[in-house]
């Protein structure tokens, strides 16, 4: 998943007694499985929550096309080269998707877009981080998609209709992604030194921004339990970096490659891995903005945006002028 | 010239044509003025690429050395390779990568139309593929054109100059040599002047409905296909491309 630390509105959940009956009824609805739709009364927090989470995806999608675009003209074969592209291509359609599940909620995606450009909206930290060799993009798609898809396949099954059904498609896809990294991580980690190297150094540097991709530990966490009785969030975020480590240190294993954490060790009471903490002072300053990309990312999403601005206008002025022939001709 | 030889060419100039264009195209990845656009321009490289696969996968057959396409790709230098300039061009701005994409398009459909008759099957098939890929490119890169070139003042402006850097480089594609000459007499590919005046058709159509002039025919730049001159942007994208090849030999990936 591509969304961290979204705040929801209000100081908790409340509870029935406290509720309008407005609002009892909504949540009775939601606690009964059923999908809210966009003209169906909602809470305010809960329409402005959805957009804060539904954009922070959203933008996650188009400025992660950066660090995987890095490397497309320089992918060492054709075949590579084609794979990585169809991502990317999907990355921007999965952003597609997520602004127009957004746009159902009252935002427009240019409203969005100037969010992002001007800061006011945020993208996940996981894009702040460089891609410095071809290995990279075997840990992203292994390490970067295989977190993303521990989020958003309970995703599917969140309370907002067109949040559940973008997250259908966009899951499809993405278990394609993250084979794809898989297999470039497992052609390097069988390869020669120099590949082996790279694979582990990979690994190295793309382990711990991967786990801090769930968020921090939000036991404590208001806007949390509010977001999870509303069923946008399905799992703590402790929940799902366990399951995530679980899941990954065996595939790390068998490409024998060495997860970079020494306290690893598995824990056969809890059935699942003991593992250190990533640095969350690190993650705050990424998120705050002084990650090793955060400049570069937004200075390069501001120029693509400003440089198309006469490409935008110029399309709008043909359709305008189109429309107006026709109707000077009827 | 002999058959064999004029098809290896002939097969190089296919697929380096498709190949730096792809690679062109691909350099715009995240950086496009709009999303949807983003998908487009990804989408054309990627059936740029794919037709590469194809045409270099043919010609290392018909090479017979035990390359593969990707020998092909990534470890020739500048002067072996045998595209038209025009798609080594820089991207420039997004008008001059649609107006390149344009002129590219409108003579690669009428090619592919004409391929797809063509008396080697296996290029019959290929032609047969990519035309309908290249048809929509050329539905795209035309809509686009248009819609620029009668925009505003300034996106005109910029189609127009646009226009003006690339059409010198439109001749070559035209331009017949002896490996066209025996590609023809085995009846594998069309003459390239025979594609000029339905060429020329598509273009002033779609320029005056951009509302665009086309500029005075100078002599036609060539010395791309068949690899004599090439501009000083080849080697810079070979660089780029062929770099992971270069630097670790025989690994793969």
């Amino acid at each position: 998943m591509y969304a961290q630390m979204v705040k929801s509105t209000g100081t908790g959940v409340k509870s029935r007694e406290e509720m309008s009956p407005e609002e009892a009824a909504f949540q009775a609805r939601i606690d009964a499985g059923e999908k809210i739709e966009p003209k169906d009364w909602m809470p305010e927090g809960y329409r402005k929550t959805l957009i804060r989470q539904i954009g922070q995806h959203a933008h996650s999608e188009i400025v992660g096309q950066l660090p995987e675009g890095n490397w497309i003209t320089r992918a060492p074969t054709l075949e590579r080269k084609a794979i990585l592209l169809a991502k990317v291509q999907d990355e921007a359609g999965h952003g597609l998707y997520l602004y127009c599940a957004a746009e159902t909620l009252g935002v427009s995606r240019d409203e969005m877009t100037e969010m992002l450009l001007d800061g006011r909206m945020k993208y996940s930290s996981i894009f702040n981080y460089p891609t410095l060799t071809w290995a990279d993009m075997g840990a992203v798609g292994w390490l970067v998609d295989g977190a993303a898809i521990m989020n958003q396949v309970p995703l599917q099954r969140t309370s907002f209709g067109p949040y559940s059904r973008a997250m259908i498609r966009v899951c499809k896809e993405e278990s394609f992604h993250q084979r794809q990294g898989f297999d470039i991580m497992m052609k390097m980690a069988k390869g020669n030194a120099q590949q082996k190297a790279m694979a582990q150094d990979a690994l190295n540097r793309f382990w711990y921004p991967a786990l801090m991709m769930f968020g921090p530990s939000d036991k404590d966490s208001v806007h949390s339990a509010q977001s999870m009785a509303w069923r946008i969030k399905m799992n703590t975020n402790d929940e799902l970096r366990q399951k995530f480590v679980d899941q990954t240190v065996p595939q790390a294993e068998f490409l024998g490659l060495s997860v970079p954490d020494e306290n690893l060790k598995w824990n056969e009471e809890k059935g699942g891995y003991d593992f250190s903490e990533p640095d969350w002072e690190e993650f705050f300053e990424v998120i705050k903005g002084n990650g090793p990309c955060n400049t570069d990312r937004l200075a390069a999403r501001n120029k693509a945006w400003d440089d198309g601005a006469w490409v935008r206008e110029g399309l709008m002025a043909h359709a305008e002028k189109k429309r107006a022939r026709k109707m000077a001709a009827e | 010239m002999a058959r064999e030889a004029a098809f290896y060419e002939f097969l190089l100039r296919m697929g380096d044509n498709t190949l730096i264009l792809g690679h062109r195209v691909s350099e715009w990845c995240g950086h496009a003025p709009v999303l949807e656009e983003d998908i487009a321009l990804a989408n054309t490289a990627l059936d740029l690429i794919g037709q590469t696969q194809m045409w270099l996968g043919l010609a290392a057959e018909v090479q017979g050395a035990g390359k593969t396409a990707d020998d092909l790709a990534f470890l020739r230098d500048a002067w072996d390779f045998r595209n038209l300039l025009l798609v080594e061009m820089p991207n420039g701005d997004f008008g001059q990568t649609l107006m390149r994409q344009f002129l590219f398009d409108a003579w690669h459909v009428l090619q592919l139309r004409a391929l797809t008759a063509s008396s080697d099957d296996r290029v019959a098939a290929i032609a047969a593929k990519a035309v309908k890929e290249a048809t929509y490119h050329l539905d795209r890169s035309a809509e686009t054109v248009i819609g620029l070139g009668d925009g505003t003042e300034e996106s005109h402006a910029r189609m127009q100059a646009a226009l003006d850097y690339l059409y010198p480089y439109v001749g070559e594609m035209f331009l017949s040599d002896a490996v066209d000459a025996a590609l023809v007499e085995a009846g594998i590919a069309p003459d390239p002047a025979a594609l000029r005046a339905e060429f020329d058709a598509t273009l002033a159509r779609v320029l005056s409905e951009a509302t665009l002039t086309l500029p005075a025919a100078n002599r036609a730049r060539g010395g791309g296909r068949n690899g004599k001159m090439h501009t000083e942007h080849l080697g810079h994208l070979l660089t780029t491309m062929q770099w992971m090849q270069r630097a670790y030999p025989g690994a793969t990936w």
